[in-house]
């Protein structure tokens, strides 16, 4: 299956803007953002096809994934 | 009308400058975000203004804090903001306070305001916020900034866009400004847009960032709005 994974502000750096990854069989998106080294904490805003989405749900064939790190200062 | 609000005519009717010069509106922080929100506010024009924050200014405040200035080092913030609005706009009424807000003091020290601005430096006490004005019963306009990036949503009673923008399962969750900081022009971005959704509410006029969050980077000029749907 491929997923577009679109990364926000610091989650960009060393790994891009836009992923496109393949994997096989059912993966869910807290396994896609382990693969990609991004830790729960810095997953603030989680968009699948644009609505809100939480880690353990399981995307389809050609989704895409948002992801925005939290921003708390003042 | 008062010949300082004459600019503010075709931006807002005569009747819409009336009604935000009727409004009452707490700020809660008066450092980065808080500096510029107090400041814009008052040129606006409101009726009162209550602004808080439990520090004193340092020097690691210079780069980006609009109150501050080498001759107000060790100042509580909370004063100096009071002082600031009297030199712009001495129309409006000042009430301050140095100390931090929390569930209890807030709902005297905020009592009776039409909205509330978000001007504070932690999550943690942003969901302070969200649930005091829950408690006042009046929206809360969000900003948040760190280094390149800010955000900005309003947010209704009920409407806890907070729990849908933050990692609700981390318990002191801490933001990437932790290691990015807060440069000059962040502050000011996120704090006019701030007031933009602000002066909305208090007219009643436009349209709302809520359940909506708009997400800014300026270091690739990006201005993403989120949809947020519980």
């Amino acid at each position: 299956m491929k997923y577009t994974v679109k990364l926000f502000a610091t989650l960009r750096e060393n790994r891009g803007k836009i992923l496109e990854m393949e994997k096989s069989g059912k993966t869910s998106i807290r396994e896609i953002t382990e693969e990609l080294g991004i830790k729960a904490d810095d997953v603030a805003i989680l968009l699948l096809n644009g609505r809100d989405a939480k880690l353990d749900d399981y995307p389809s064939d050609g989704d895409t994934i948002s992801i925005f790190p939290p921003v708390g200062g003042g | 009308m008062d010949l300082r609000y004459a600019r503010n005519i075709g931006t807002f009717t005569e009747a819409e400058m009336e009604a935000l010069l009727s409004k009452k509106i707490g700020i809660v922080g008066c450092g980065g975000l808080g500096g510029y929100l107090i400041e814009i506010m008052a040129r606006l024009g409101v009726s009162e203004m209550i602004v808080a924050d439990k520090d004193v200014f340092d020097e690691s405040n210079l780069n980006r804090q609009l109150l501050s200035d080498e001759k107000s080092l060790g100042l509580p913030k909370a004063e100096k903001a009071k002082n600031r609005v009297a030199e712009i706009n001495s129309n409006i009424k000042v009430n301050h306070y140095v100390g931090e807000v929390n569930l209890k003091n807030g709902l005297e020290i905020f009592k009776g305001v039409d909205l509330i601005l978000d001007g504070v430096d932690s999550i943690k006490a942003r969901f302070v916020l969200q649930e005091l004005a829950e408690k006042l019963d009046v929206p809360m306009i969000h900003g948040a900034i760190a280094g390149w990036y800010g955000q900005v949503t309003t947010v209704f009673p009920g409407d806890r866009t907070l729990d849908l923008i933050y990692p609700s399962d981390v318990p002191d969750v801490k933001g990437i400004e932790t290691g990015l900081g807060n440069p000059s022009f962040t502050p000011a971005l996120v704090a006019s847009i701030q007031c933009s959704e602000a002066a909305k509410v208090l007219a009643g006029k436009g349209e709302l960032l809520r359940k909506e969050l708009l997400y800014i980077d300026t270091l690739n000029q990006e201005f993403e709005k989120i949809q947020l749907r519980p």
